[in-house]
C-alpha cells in the first residue's frame, strides 16, 4: 500500500486533481442546517438508521431490566401483571423488528457501498423512505407502553389470546405498526440486492465479492420470501380485529393455527435474517485479524446460501406442541437438524482462518471470540429443541428463553459489538478506546452467561416463560436472582460500549487510514471520509484488493480509475454486470429531498390511524402518500440525460440511461414483485390450509362466487395485460397513436376487470363476517383489486410521462417497468380466479 | 462444456460467457431440496387429513415420499455433477480466486457442487422420517 501523499505528481496533475475533487465535492455535499434531514446519501441515512436502531435496542434493554427486577425475588410486585405483559411483548417485538433486522439494513446501507467501491446504493431515496418509515413506526410501537396501550400477547401475538382475550388496541398497534416497519425491510431488501448485484466495481466478478456481500445478498432474498407471509398474516389478523372477518375464529370455520403457520414461516427465517448478517461481520473481521484470506470462501458461500434455503423448512419446530401429525413434525425436525450443518461449516472456516493466520488480538476479535463461544452453546441447545420429544418438555419454558438468547446475543449482538469497534473509524475517522472495549466485553460476556446460563435450569425445573412472578420455595429463587444480577452486569457492559460510542472525541487524533490493515475496499476511506465515498472507482482483481493490488490506494486517491470527476455536477456511480462486473452504465443517483420524508409520514398515517378506527384520515393519508410517491417518482426517477453517454475514465464511454432488464429500476420492480408474489402465495396457502384442515370449508359450488364473473374478470384482465405489452411495443417503435390507444384501452379494461372481479362474490351475496370461506374469497379478491388499482395508476402514469415528454421511444424505463408489473398482475389475477372460481368445481 | 479442454492450459481455454443464468445454477440443489420438502409435507398433511385419518397408516404416502426422494436425489446428483465438471474445468484447484472468466466459471461450479452435497444430505434427512414413522398420529 502506498499513501497518496508520498506519490510524486507533476504540478499540472495536482491542479487537475484539485479541480476534479472540487467538482466531485459539490454534488455530494451534505445539506446544511435543517435541510440536513433531507439527505439521502448512504453515509448519512446509514448512520441515522444505525443510531435509531440502537436507541430502540436500549429501550428494549431497559424493558428487559425491568422484567429481571420483577423476577429477582418470588412474588414480587415491582411490576403489575399488565405492565409485565406489555414489557415482555415489546421487549421481544422491539428486539426483533426494531433492532435485529433493521440493524443489519442500517449497517449495510452504511458500509455496503464502501465495500463495493460504489459512491452510493442505486436507490438512495428508497433507503431514506425506509428509514423514515422505520422511525415513525418504531416510535409509535414503543410509545404505546407509556399510555398502557402496548400489546400484551407476546412477540408472536397468538390468537385467540390476541383476538378474544385482549382488550384495547395493543394488538392493533403491533399489527399495523410493525406491518408499516416491514415496508422499510422490504425497501432495504430491494436496495441491497440490486446494490450487491449491480453496483460492484469493475472487475469484481462473482467469485471475488466480499463475503459480507454474499451474506447480504442471501439475507435480502430471504427477506423477500419471509416478510411477505407475515404481512399477509397481519392483513388477515387486522381484518378479523377491525371488521370481524373470522380467519382465526374456530366458531366460524377459522383456525388460529393459520396465524402460527404464517407467523413462523416468517419467524424462523427471521432468526437467520438476523444471524447471517452478523456472522457476515465476523467473516470480514476474522481475515483481517488473521491477516490472511478466509479459509474456505466457497464453503462459506455454501453455508450462507444453504442456510438461507433450509431456514425456510424449520418453521413448524416452533409448533411442535400444537398437535400436528407426528410425520409433519418429523420433516421439520429433520430440516432443523440439517441446518446445523451449514451453520457449523462457517464456524469451522472462521476457526481455520484464525488458526492459519496470526490472530491479532483486539477488541473486535475479543467480541468475535465471545460471539462464537456463546453462539455454539446456543446452537447446541438448538439441536436439542429440534428433537420433538425434548421440545415437548422444554416448550414455553425458560430453557427456550435461554436458548434463543444464546443464539441471538451470541449470533448477533456480540458480532455487532465487534462490528461497531471495527467499523467505527469509517463513520467519523476516530477509533474507539481499547481499554473501555475490553471492559465492555468482559462485563457483557460474564454478565450474559451469569444471566442466561441459569435459565436453562429454571426452564428444566419447569418455570414457564412470560409469567410475571413465581411462588417461593420451588427451587427457582436463587437461579432467578443470579439471572437478574447477571442481567445488570451485562447492562453495565452495554453502557460502557454506548458511552464509548457517543463520547466526544474532538481532541483525539484521526485514526490512520486502514487502521486494521484490512484487505477490502471499505478501508480506502480517508479519515475523516469525504461524502463522495470513494475518490475514483477502482478496477478490482482480487478478493482482498488492498492486500493484493499494489498502489491501489494511491491510484484511487489520484483519481486514476473510473468516475474521478463530476463534470456535469451530478451524483454518479457505476452499474456493472451481475456475474463478471463489466461496466454497463453510469447511473445518476438522486440527491437530497424531503419528498421521501413526506411519503413516509403519510404512509405512517395510513397505517396508524386505523389503529384508532379513524378510517377517513387513514384514507386521506393513503391518497397523500400515493401523491407523494408519484411526485417523488416523477421528479427523481427515469430522468432523460442531457446526452446519451459519457466518458467515465480509462477510455471507457458508458450510456447514462438504460431501460428494461439493463436498468436498476427494472430489477427493483422485479424484486419487489417477487416479494409481492410471496405475500399473495401466503394468502392462497391460507385458502388451501382451511380446505385441508376443515372438511366444511367449501360450502359447495353454488354458494361461492361462481365461475362466470371471475372468468369474465380474467378475460378482461388478460386483455389489459396484452394491451399494455402492445403499448410498450408501440412506444419502442414511436407509434404514438398506437401507444396512447392501447394504453387507454388497457386502462378501460382494467376498470372493467375490477368491476367483474368484485361482482362475483358481491352478487352471490358472500358475507365475509359469516364464515371463513367468504372471508377468504373476499381477501383474495381485495388483494387483486388493490393490485389492479395500482396497475391502473401505472398505466395513467405512463400516458402522462409520454405526454409530458419525460418518456420517449428510446428512454422508456417507465413503460418497461409497468410491462413487467403487468406480468405479475396477470399471474395474480389468473391464480385468484382459478382459486375462487375454479377450485370449488374440482375439489 | 468441452471435455477436450481439460488438458489445455488456462490461456487456451475459454470459459462460457457469463449469463445471468449462471447464478441460478447455485440454487438448483437447495431448490430441489425445498420442493422435495414441501411435497413431502403437503402429501403427508393431505393424506392424514383427507385419506387415512389421524390414526391411519401412512401407507402409499410413504411410497410417494420415497418416489419424490428418488427423483430429488437424482436431480441433486445431476446438478452436483454439472457443478463438479464446471469446477474441474482446466487445471485449477480452489479457492478459484483469480480475476478470470475461467475461475469465475469454476467457482460457480464448485459452489454448486458443495450446495448439492448439502442438499443431498438434507433431502435424505427429510426422507428418513417415513422410515421411522409409519402412522399419521
Amino acid at each position: 500500500m502506498t499513501d497518496s501523499a508520498t506519490e510524486p505528481f507533476d504540478p499540472d496533475d495536482r491542479e487537475r486533481q484539485k479541480a476534479q475533487e472540487q467538482r466531485l465535492r459539490k454534488p455530494w455535499e451534505v445539506p446544511r442546517g435543517w435541510r440536513y434531514w433531507s439527505a439521502v446519501n448512504n453515509s448519512d441515512v446509514g448512520l441515522w438508521y444505525t443510531t435509531v436502531a440502537f436507541v430502540f435496542f436500549l429501550f428494549a434493554g431497559v424493558l428487559a431490566l425491568l422484567m429481571r427486577t420483577q423476577l429477582a425475588v418470588p412474588e414480587n410486585d415491582f411490576l403489575s401483571a399488565d405492565t409485565y405483559n406489555q414489557a415482555f411483548t415489546l421487549h421481544g417485538s422491539v428486539m426483533m423488528f426494531l433492532f435485529g433486522v433493521p440493524i443489519f439494513e442500517a449497517f449495510s446501507i452504511l458500509i455496503l457501498p464502501q465495500l463495493l467501491g460504489a459512491r452510493d446504493l442505486p436507490f438512495p431515496r428508497l433507503s431514506a423512505y425506509g428509514f423514515w418509515c422505520f422511525v415513525i413506526g418504531g416510535i409509535f410501537v414503543c410509545g404505546s407502553i407509556f399510555f398502557g396501550a402496548a400489546p400484551q400477547g407476546g412477540w408472536f401475538m397468538y390468537p385467540p389470546l390476541t383476538t378474544s382475550y385482549s382488550e384495547g388496541i395493543g394488538p392493533d398497534v403491533w399489527l399495523l405498526g410493525l406491518s408499516f416497519i416491514e415496508i422499510a425491510s422490504l425497501a432495504a431488501a430491494v436496495e441491497l440486492i440490486v446494490g450487491v448485484l449491480k453496483t460492484r466495481p469493475p472487475g469484481m466478478r462473482i467469485n471475488l465479492i466480499p463475503l459480507y456481500a454474499w451474506y447480504i445478498l442471501v439475507v435480502a432474498v430471504m427477506i423477500l420470501f419471509a416478510f411477505p407471509p407475515l404481512i399477509a398474516g397481519d392483513l388477515l389478523f387486522e381484518m378479523e380485529r377491525a371488521f370481524d372477518w373470522p380467519f382465526f375464529d374456530h366458531t366460524r370455520g377459522g383456525d388460529p393455527l393459520l396465524w402460527q403457520h404464517l407467523f413462523w414461516i416468517f419467524g424462523h427465517p427471521e432468526v437467520y435474517i438476523i444471524f447471517l448478517p452478523a456472522i457476515a461481520l465476523v467473516a470480514m473481521i476474522v481475515p483481517t485479524a488473521a491477516q490472511r484470506p478466509i479459509v474456505g470462501y466457497g464453503w462459506i458461500v455454501l453455508a450462507a446460501v444453504g442456510t438461507g434455503f433450509i431456514s425456510f423448512g424449520l418453521w413448524v419446530h416452533h409448533m411442535f406442541t400444537t398437535g400436528m401429525p407426528g410425520i409433519s413434525l418429523a420433516f421439520f425436525s429433520a430440516a432443523s437438524e440439517a441446518v446445523a450443518i451449514p451453520t457449523g461449516v462457517q464456524i469451522f472456516c472462521f476457526l481455520a482462518t484464525a488458526l492459519a493466520g496470526r490472530f491479532v488480538k483486539s477488541v473486535p476479535t475479543l467480541f468475535v471470540s465471545g460471539a462464537l463461544a456463546i453462539f455454539v452453546l446456543g446452537g447446541l441447545t438448538g439441536v436439542m429443541v429440534a428433537v420433538a420429544p425434548f421440545d415437548f418438555q422444554a416448550h414455553d419454558t425458560y430453557f427456550v428463553v435461554a436458548h434463543l438468547h444464546y443464539v441471538l446475543i451470541g449470533g448477533m449482538l456480540f458480532p455487532v459489538a465487534a462490528g461497531i469497534y471495527y467499523f467505527y473509524p469509517l463513520t467519523n475517522g476516530k477509533q474507539m478506546s481499547e481499554r473501555s472495549g475490553k471492559w465492555a466485553f468482559w462485563l457483557m460476556f460474564v454478565g450474559f452467561n451469569v444471566a442466561f446460563l441459569p435459565m436453562h435450569f429454571t426452564g428444566l425445573l419447569g418455570m414457564p416463560r412470560r409469567v410475571y412472578t413465581y411462588p417461593a420455595g420451588m427451587g427457582l429463587d436463587l437461579l432467578n436472582l443470579v439471572s437478574t444480577v447477571g442481567a445488570f452486569v451485562f447492562a453495565a457492559g452495554v453502557l460502557i460500549l454506548l458511552f464509548e460510542v457517543v463520547r466526544p472525541k474532538k481532541n483525539e487524533p484521526y485514526s490512520p487510514r486502514n487502521p486494521w490493515s484490512a484487505g477490502t475496499l471499505e478501508w480506502l476511506a480517508k479519515m475523516p471520509d469525504e461524502s463522495w465515498g470513494v475518490r475514483s472507482i477502482p478496477l478490482i482483481k482480487s478478493r482482498y484488493p488492498l492486500w493484493d493490488q499494489p498502489n491501489l490506494m494511491a491510484d484511487v486517491d489520484a483519481g486514476r480509475f473510473y468516475l474521478p470527476d463530476a463534470e456535469e455536477g451530478q451524483r454518479e456511480t457505476l452499474i456493472t454486470s451481475t456475474i463478471d462486473g463489466r461496466p454497463m452504465q453510469c447511473l445518476r443517483v438522486p440527491g437530497p429531498t424531503f419528498q421521501t420524508l413526506w411519503a413516509a409520514i403519510f404512509t405512517g398515517g395510513a397505517f396508524i390511524f386505523p389503529v384508532y378506527h379513524l378510517y377517513l384520515p387513514a384514507l386521506v393519508c393513503a391518497v397523500l402518500a400515493g401523491f407523494a410517491i408519484l411526485g417523488w417518482l416523477w421528479t427523481g426517477t427515469a430522468m432523460i440525460p442531457e446526452k446519451p453517454q459519457k466518458d467515465v475514465g480509462l477510455g471507457l464511454t458508458l450510456p447514462l440511461y438504460a431501460s428494461g432488464p439493463k436498468s436498476v429500476g427494472w430489477w427493483a420492480m422485479f424484486i419487489t414483485m417477487i416479494g409481492d408474489m410471496s405475500a399473495f402465495a401466503s394468502l392462497v396457502f391460507g385458502y388451501f390450509f382451511f380446505w385441508t384442515v376443515h372438511d366444511d370449508f367449501l360450502p359447495g359450488p353454488a354458494a361461492g362466487p361462481g365461475l362466470l364473473w371471475p372468468a369474465i374478470a380474467a378475460g378482461l384482465g388478460l386483455g389489459a395485460w396484452a394491451l399494455t405489452l402492445l403499448a410498450r411495443h408501440c412506444n419502442r417503435r414511436d407509434q404514438v397513436l398506437g401507444f396512447y390507444l392501447s394504453l387507454a384501452l388497457a386502462a378501460l379494461l382494467t376498470v372493467a376487470c375490477s368491476v367483474a372481479l368484485f361482482a362475483g362474490p358481491h352478487l352471490s351475496g358472500l358475507d365475509p363476517t359469516t364464515h371463513v370461506y367468504p372471508a377468504t374469497v373476499w381477501v383474495l379478491v381485495l388483494w387483486t383489486l388493490l393490485h389492479l388499482g395500482a396497475a391502473l395508476i401505472m398505466l395513467l402514469y405512463c400516458v402522462a410521462r409520454r405526454a409530458a415528454g419525460r418518456m420517449t421511444a428510446e428512454y422508456d424505463i417507465d413503460m418497461q417497468n409497468v410491462g413487467l408489473y403487468w406480468h405479475f398482475m396477470a399471474i395474480t389475477l389468473v391464480v385468484t380466479v382459478a382459486v375462487i372460481g375454479g377450485f370449488p368445481r374440482v375439489a | 462444456m468441452n471435455e477436450r479442454n481439460d488438458d489445455l492450459p488456462d490461456e487456451e481455454l475459454e470459459a462460457p460467457p457469463a449469463r445471468w443464468g449462471s447464478l441460478w445454477l447455485l440454487t438448483f440443489g437447495p431448490g430441489i431440496w425445498a420442493i422435495h420438502f414441501l411435497l413431502c409435507y403437503v402429501t403427508a398433511a393431505v393424506w392424514c387429513a383427507k385419506v387415512a385419518g389421524r390414526t391411519g397408516l401412512l401407507g402409499d404416502a410413504s411410497l410417494l415420499v420415497g418416489l419424490y426422494t428418488l427423483v430429488a436425489l437424482v436431480g441433486i446428483g445431476l446438478t452436483g455433477w454439472r457443478g463438479y465438471r464446471q469446477h474441474r474445468f482446466g487445471h485449477a484447484d480452489p479457492p478459484h480466486d483469480f480475476d478470470t472468466a475461467e475461475d469465475r466459471y469454476r467457482f460457480l461450479g464448485y459452489s454448486t457442487l458443495l450446495l448439492s452435497g448439502l442438499s443431498f444430505v438434507a433431502t435424505l434427512f427429510v426422507a428418513l422420517s417415513v422410515v421411522f414413522i409409519e402412522t399419521c398420529e
